[in-house]
């Protein structure tokens, strides 16, 4: 299997000068601004490239259907520990770098990007380009790999990564309490405070959710501590896809605030994760305020899922940050094909 | 470019005097850092202590087109922080201030010249700490660990600088404000706070950093395990590994190390053993004895010969004492050393050290190894005597040899020390020029003349077809004949 597919559709779009939208299996296409271009299906540069558990790394090509990542994984006690979302049947590895999204695990594992070792690309040029690697550590050369995580094929097409890996937690515990929102935020807080394993938290119209995850003898030993009763059946794979219903009503707002910010008193619908750091905002926002709270609150804004973003999905970068990303854009996609306004309108 | 006393006139326009060095004596403690073989005194030494002061130097040195080096406790083992001769020297000393220290967010927002261990010590009394801990981290500057992505014994379980920081605060090199990251999670846009931990001083000066401070473990207790062969020391990491256990830290050192060390710091190692590895369990007790009886299993069946479990505080950090003083320790038994920080995969460690073991007699040259066994992080250290120019050649001839073995491997040159001017040739081996073309252009976007630490970390693609007639020619390190040495 080789990359000259690739990098002969990349390199006849930049002579054209045709915009090109990458794409794998469009579980993420309501994410970010509204796709254009040709479609360049990665699907078929698929397949798992080397895993070793006990080397903790993953390496997959782009149309490795996430799925299958995470059960090669499972199958020997190994997980990927930020819980990346899916969206829906067929994602794919490559869509899950690209979209650098994170699940409820987030606030206490770490982001996608720092589970992320090393990328081979195809440049705006076609060129083939490789980063990083398969080893923890690595300072050799700028983080680019790290840099792709998030970047929504803007700046190449994610044609292979490497991903660290982390073995499953061997006891799992969740808890629910009841406690109105700023009693959750104060609790979410202290308990951050101490060496607790907790591995997510959820707040919703009056009931908060926490579940512990580690070593057997240190979740019983939090659950004592935390309280509240043993839940069997929690909700943490409908909050991590979105299938709660909390999410069915658009507009959703994400917003990513400093854990310590009080309540966010906009109207609509709220749902509280990563310990407070996370705050999604359903069926209502005017965009204007929303972002204004996002930012009071140490934070920034995303129009998740709506019928309409012409004010653009993401938070709007200041001057000085905006002319780095778009000289990083011209380095990278100087024909400016790849994923064009996918992220912000001027990349 | 500008002259000596264009700069310095330029700079006691907005620093006193005390701020601008340029007398031999007072700029020779700037000639280099930890790397002691490579030195260059700095034209001009700039102290600044307030973050305008910074912007002011920037903007004066880039008007005047000199370029600019920063620095921070001169710790780094890569030259990264090796001054050039035309330019400013800009320490970073003096930013030495907390300045604030959230327990509530579990963040702390310091300066950059605000030591590592520093940053522990004020978070102690709310019951946090900051992670990443290098070896140097009584003397190392955050500002120093952001430039290299500094790791240390923990980082297995805590991850690197990378994983820790939150935002970062500075200047580019025309003196334009830039703020990176945020303490509110995933900024919007690309991952820019990403690219600059690690980029070796070249994109941005940084002023303020803030990072994340975690809840201090209840308990720590460390096994330090025996192995009569040092390739069984190898496995038996990589069975804690399969055993579905991430230790809090996971070292290894050789009997040649351990036989230093002991001289220096009477850590209680087993002096017979070919190889030992300190393995470290932290969390609540009940966690703790549970992962420590697990962990013994493991290592019992994968061929320990002797363990100790540390039986309380003092005697865990006399057990680290020995793994942190290495270096210092090796400094004891040799006029010099020189350290290595090649990643490697795991598994193919035994190979890498018969090839370690061959090249100490190829070269003639003794080499103990410390290894952050956990995560691939080898550091070899050959002994040898700067003063014998012939040994010199012989020990970067050693260290080519060993770090371009570890790129063959599927590993990296530098785990964590950086790239700086020591292993700027094999940056040419690690990469393809397409891919050093593309971090030269990321460099140009932030810093579009190169005056910001030039000469480090990226090399032209003109050194590197030099570099590659020379490796032809079997002599790899003549190719550093620009470079100054002790």
């Amino acid at each position: 299997m080789t990359l000259e597919p690739f990098q002969e559709r990349i390199r006849d779009a930049a002579a054209r000068g045709v915009a090109l939208r990458l794409r794998g299996g469009g579980t993420k296409d309501f994410y970010g601004n509204e796709p254009r271009g040709e479609m360049l299906d990665t699907r078929a540069y698929a397949g798992i490239v080397s895993y070793e558990p006990t080397e903790l790394v993953i390496t997959a090509r782009c149309g490795t259907p996430l799925s299958e990542v995470e059960r090669i994984l499972e199958e020997n006690g190994q997980c990927l520990p930020f819980e990346p979302p899916h969206f829906g049947a067929g994602a794919t590895f490559g869509g899950c770098v690209a979209s650098g999204l994170s699940g409820p695990r987030r606030a206490s594992a770490g982001a996608l990007r720092d589970f992320v070792l090393g990328a081979r690309i195809v440049d705006g040029r076609g060129r083939a380009l490789g980063f990083g690697g398969q080893v923890m550590k690595n300072v050799a050369g700028y983080d680019v790999s790290r840099l792709l995580a998030g970047s929504l094929g803007t700046l190449g097409l994610i044609a292979e990564a490497s991903l660290k890996v982390l073995p499953r937690p061997a006891a799992e515990r969740s808890l629910r309490l009841e406690m109105p929102q700023e009693r959750a935020l104060e609790a979410m807080q202290r308990w951050a405070a101490q060496p607790l394993p907790i591995s997510a938290t959820a707040w919703h119209d009056g009931e908060l959710l926490v579940r512990l995850s580690g070593p057997a003898a240190g979740v019983r030993a939090a659950a004592g501590k935390i309280g509240g009763e043993p839940l069997e059946q929690a909700p943490w794979a409908a909050i991590r896809e979105h299938t709660h219903p909390f999410f069915a009503a658009p507009p959703l707002w994400r917003l990513a605030v400093s854990t310590v910010a009080p309540p966010l008193p906009l109207p609509g619908a709220q749902l509280l994760e990563w310990g407070g750091a996370l705050r999604w905002l359903a069926g209502a926002g005017d965009g204007a305020a929303v972002r204004e709270a996002a930012q009071r609150a140490g934070g920034h804004a995303t129009l998740f899922r709506a019928r309409e973003k012409s004010g653009g999905a993401f938070a709007p970068l200041g001057p000085a940050a905006m002319r780095l990303h778009r000289g990083l854009k011209a380095v990278f996609d100087p024909a400016g094909i790849l994923n064009p306004g996918r992220l912000y309108a001027e990349l | 470019m500008g002259s000596r006393l264009s700069v310095v006139s330029a700079l006691r326009a907005f620093l006193p005097a005390r701020a601008v060095l340029h007398e031999e004596e007072d700029t020779r403690p700037y000639e280099c850092d930890g790397l002691t073989a490579y030195r260059q005194l700095p034209m001009v030494v700039a102290l600044p202590e307030t973050e305008e002061q910074v912007q002011r130097v920037l903007q004066a040195c880039a008007a005047l087109g000199v370029p600019v080096v920063p620095r921070g406790a001169g710790t780094g083992l890569s030259g990264g922080a090796l001054p050039t001769g035309d330019g400013v020297l800009l320490s970073m000393a003096k930013f030495m201030r907390v300045l604030r220290l959230d327990p509530r967010a579990g963040i702390a927002v310091v300066q950059p010249g605000v030591r590592n261990a520093a940053i522990s010590e004020a978070a102690a009394p709310f019951g946090l700490f900051y992670a990443p801990d290098p070896s140097s981290q009584i003397a190392c500057t955050i500002g120093g660990n952001v430039s290299e992505n500094s790791g240390g014994v923990h980082c297995l379980k805590y991850g690197l600088t990378l994983h820790n920081v939150l935002r970062l605060r500075g200047y580019t090199i025309e003196g334009e404000p830039i703020d990176l990251g945020a303490e509110a999670p995933d900024a919007p846009g690309y991952d820019l706070l990403a690219l600059a931990v690690g980029s070796e001083g070249m994109l941005m000066v940084v002023t303020e950093v803030t990072v994340k401070l975690l809840p201090l473990p209840q308990c720590a207790r460390v096994i330090m395990a025996s192995f009569d062969d040092v390739e069984k020391a190898g496995e038996a990491v990589a069975a804690v590994i399969a055993a579905g256990i991430i230790p809090a830290g996971l070292e290894m050192m050789d009997r040649p190390a351990t036989h230093a060390v002991e001289q220096f710091v009477a850590a209680g190692y087993d002096l017979q053993a070919a190889a030992i590895l300190l393995c470290e369990s932290d969390g609540t007790a009940e966690e703790v004895d549970d992962e420590i009886a697990r962990m013994k299993a493991v290592l019992s069946q994968a061929g320990a010969t002797r363990m100790t479990v540390s039986r309380d505080e003092p005697e865990r950090l006399r057990f680290w004492s020995g793994r942190k003083a290495a270096f210092p320790a090796v400094g004891r038994i040799s006029p010099d050393y020189y350290c290595m920080d090649g990643t490697i995969p795991r598994k193919r460690l035994g190979e890498v050290l018969r090839f370690i073991a061959a090249m100490e007699k190829k070269y003639a040259l003794r080499c103990p190894n410390v290894f952050h066994a956990g995560d691939g992080n080898l550091h070899p250290l050959i002994l040898f005597d700067a003063n014998d120019a012939e040994q010199l050649h012989r020990t970067e001839l050693f260290a080519a040899e060993v770090l371009e073995k570890c790129v063959e491997v599927g590993g990296t040159i530098t785990g964590e020390h950086g790239v700086g001017v020591e292993k700027i040739n094999q940056m040419c081996v690690q990469f393809r020029p397409d891919e050093l073309e593309l971090f030269q252009s990321i460099k140009r976007v932030f810093d579009a003349r190169g005056l910001l630490n030039p000469g480090k970390a990226v090399p032209t693609l003109a050194r590197c077809a030099e570099y590659g007639r020379l490796r032809g020619r079997g002599g790899v390190a003549a190719a550093h004949p620009d470079l100054p040495r002790f």
